[in-house]
């Protein structure tokens, strides 16, 4: 039985009690959500579909490639979970999974399990689907595209909520966590990128019925277009301001009241900070971050473009 | 495959195998929750909540190390608070030059770093023993005894119950890859990277669509059993005054221990 960790189940301990409930308390709201609009959308029938593909999901993250060197690339599934069966059903889904894995194997621990639940299910589905949607009515080339796109930063994404809650707890510092976890998992991220494109390619060839324009219509509504852009427009903003000016998101966390939840963080490494100059290095921060969204932008853009015009 | 392939359950008739699952899930998750309150270097508290595991483990006729084997999961994780050691301000304990870093363990930064292994190697012990003595689907029946809601129960009694088909499916699915991949000693077959992500990624489209139909078969067959949106249960549980009177001992001493931990 191969069960390839994936550095991304938080066990129980490594949170602290506060980040363990603020982060069940919005799981359990978006969960409860999805449960009354699945229901709307699927009645009886739900239980056995998602049952059902909750278990795809669960044995599809055993299906790997070689890559090299002994490592190998393999799915966590969220987007392709929210791609396939639209982002409520695909939230379920990747909760039951989840919840299994943490019951079942220890995969991840039980009051953190919110926390993982929103890190790797809710999150990723809600950028999976978001930035694929936004191809709607374009070429499958330029969908399946979006899709690998979307895979990838689906999985950032987690990453990057990962790392925040491990430093809101006092776990990690945030200059040295931020920068390792998105490194491990910008190459996951392309082994569950291209799976995920692979197999929409794969479902678009043998039943196109399932990804076509009114089943899309019916998943959910295209509001989830500016869910998905707004956490992607995020993670690319947070990311490299978080890593270059981590002091930074350390007055935020100490404005909202976290810096007294861990008895003795990071934060207290430069007392005197020299607040005036922050200004300054976080607009540019800022700025930088705005350029990358606008380069990946337009490369997405001009790739969606490249295909549609060879289709 | 065999069904016990994916199955923590160890059948045995002990003490705690026959309490009440609910009495069971609700002591782990206080348990955990404790761990997280207890402060660092709260050893003696450590060390009791050890030996409540140590009861525990006794009482589930498992032996008494057998969660402390099965613990190792939770460690890789460990790598992700490794750097603490170093960055939290203290006197400094041991200096030395790895690559291009100085590196410095200071004492308050060692204190935080075993702190949090051993909460979590005592929280992850109780999980494991909660999984090893209760049935999965008694596991999901306490849950939703504890108002999780039932669709959500309902699908991971689904999840459980077809994982086994369907990691049957990806078993066949990955020796047919095999099979077809054969190649001469030492030398690689197939192509590169993107063509075994290719491979890959149409194994997953072909068991999301023999999943999906699957699942559209087994809705047919349940309506036509009389299926109706809700699943019933033959196996109720009962709370009996055993039930109550070990809820209660386990939670005072919890309570207890949190009391040492803040001495």
């Amino acid at each position: 039985m191969h069960f390839s960790p994936i550095p991304m189940h938080i066990p129980d301990g490594f949170l602290s009690l506060i980040v363990s409930i603020i982060c069940w308390a919005i799981t359990a709201s978006v969960v409860g959500a999805a449960i009354s609009k699945t229901n709307k959308a699927l009645g009886e029938k739900q239980i056995p579909l998602m049952g059902v593909m909750a278990a795809f999901i669960f044995a599809a993250q055993m299906i790997n490639f070689p890559v090299a060197g002994g490592t190998s690339g393999h799915l966590l599934g969220g987007a392709l979970a929210a791609i396939v069966l639209g982002p409520w059903a695909g939230m379920l889904v990747m909760t039951s999974v989840i919840a299994v894995q943490a019951l079942l194997f220890q995969d991840g621990g039980l009051v953190v399990m919110g926390a993982n639940i929103l890190n790797m299910g809710l999150a990723t589905a809600a950028v999976g689907y978001g930035l694929y949607r936004s191809m709607a009515g374009r070429s499958k080339s330029a969908k399946l595209a979006a899709a690998g796109i979307a895979a990838w930063l689906s999985v950032m994404t987690g990453a990057l909520l990962t790392s925040l809650q491990l430093w809101l707890s006092g776990t990690s510092d945030l200059q040295l966590v931020i920068p390792s976890m998105l490194g491990v998992h910008a190459v996951i991220g392309i082994g569950e990128a291209l799976i995920t494109t692979f197999a929409l390619g794969f479902i678009f060839q043998t039943r196109p019925d399932l990804l076509g324009e009114e089943s899309e219509s019916a998943k959910a509504s295209s509001g989830w277009v500016y869910v998905g852009g707004l956490i992607a427009i995020a993670v690319v903003l947070l990311s490299p301001f978080a890593s270059t000016d981590p002091d930074g998101l350390e007055r935020v966390a100490t404005d909202m009241g976290f810096i007294n939840t861990s008895q003795s963080a990071p934060y207290q490494l430069i007392p005197d900070y020299a607040i005036p100059f922050l200004g300054n290095t976080n607009l540019s921060t800022i700025a930088a971050g705005i350029v990358g969204v606008i380069v990946v932008g337009l490369v997405a853009l001009l790739i969606g473009r490249g295909m549609k015009a060879k289709s | 495959m065999h069904s016990d392939a994916f199955d923590r359950y160890h059948e045995k008739n002990s003490f705690i195998h026959r309490l009440d699952p609910r009495v069971k899930v609700v002591i782990t998750i206080v348990f955990i929750v404790s761990n997280a309150l207890l402060p660092d270097g709260a050893w003696i508290a450590f060390g009791a909540a050890w030996l409540f595991l140590l009861l525990t483990n006794w009482l589930s006729q498992l032996g008494f190390g057998y969660t402390l084997k099965r613990s190792i999961v939770a460690l890789p994780f460990a790598l992700i608070a490794i750097t603490i050691l170093f960055t939290m301000p203290g006197e400094p304990l041991v200096s030395f030059k790895l690559l291009m870093w100085n590196l410095t363990i200071t004492d308050m930064g060692l204190l935080r770093f075993v702190s949090i292994l051993i909460r979590s190697w005592l929280s992850v012990q109780l999980a494991i023993l909660l999984v090893a003595t209760t049935r999965f689907p008694d596991l999901i029946h306490a849950f939703e005894h504890l108002r999780v809601p039932a669709i959500l129960t309902t699908i991971i009694a689904f999840l459980y119950r077809y994982l086994f088909v369907l990691t049957d499916e990806v078993f066949r699915l990955i020796r047919a890859r095999e099979s077809r991949s054969a190649a001469a000693t030492g030398r690689r077959s197939g192509g590169g990277v993107l063509w075994r992500a290719r491979v890959a990624g149409n194994m997953a489209g072909q068991l999301f669509l023999r999943s999906y139909e699957r699942s559209d078969r087994i809705y047919n067959a349940m309506v036509a059993r009389g299926y109706s949106g809700h699943l019933f249960t033959l196996n109720p549980h009962e709370m009996k005054a055993r039930d109550y009177f070990v809820t209660a001992f386990a939670i005072a001493f919890i309570f207890i221990l949190q009391v040492i931990g803040r001495l």
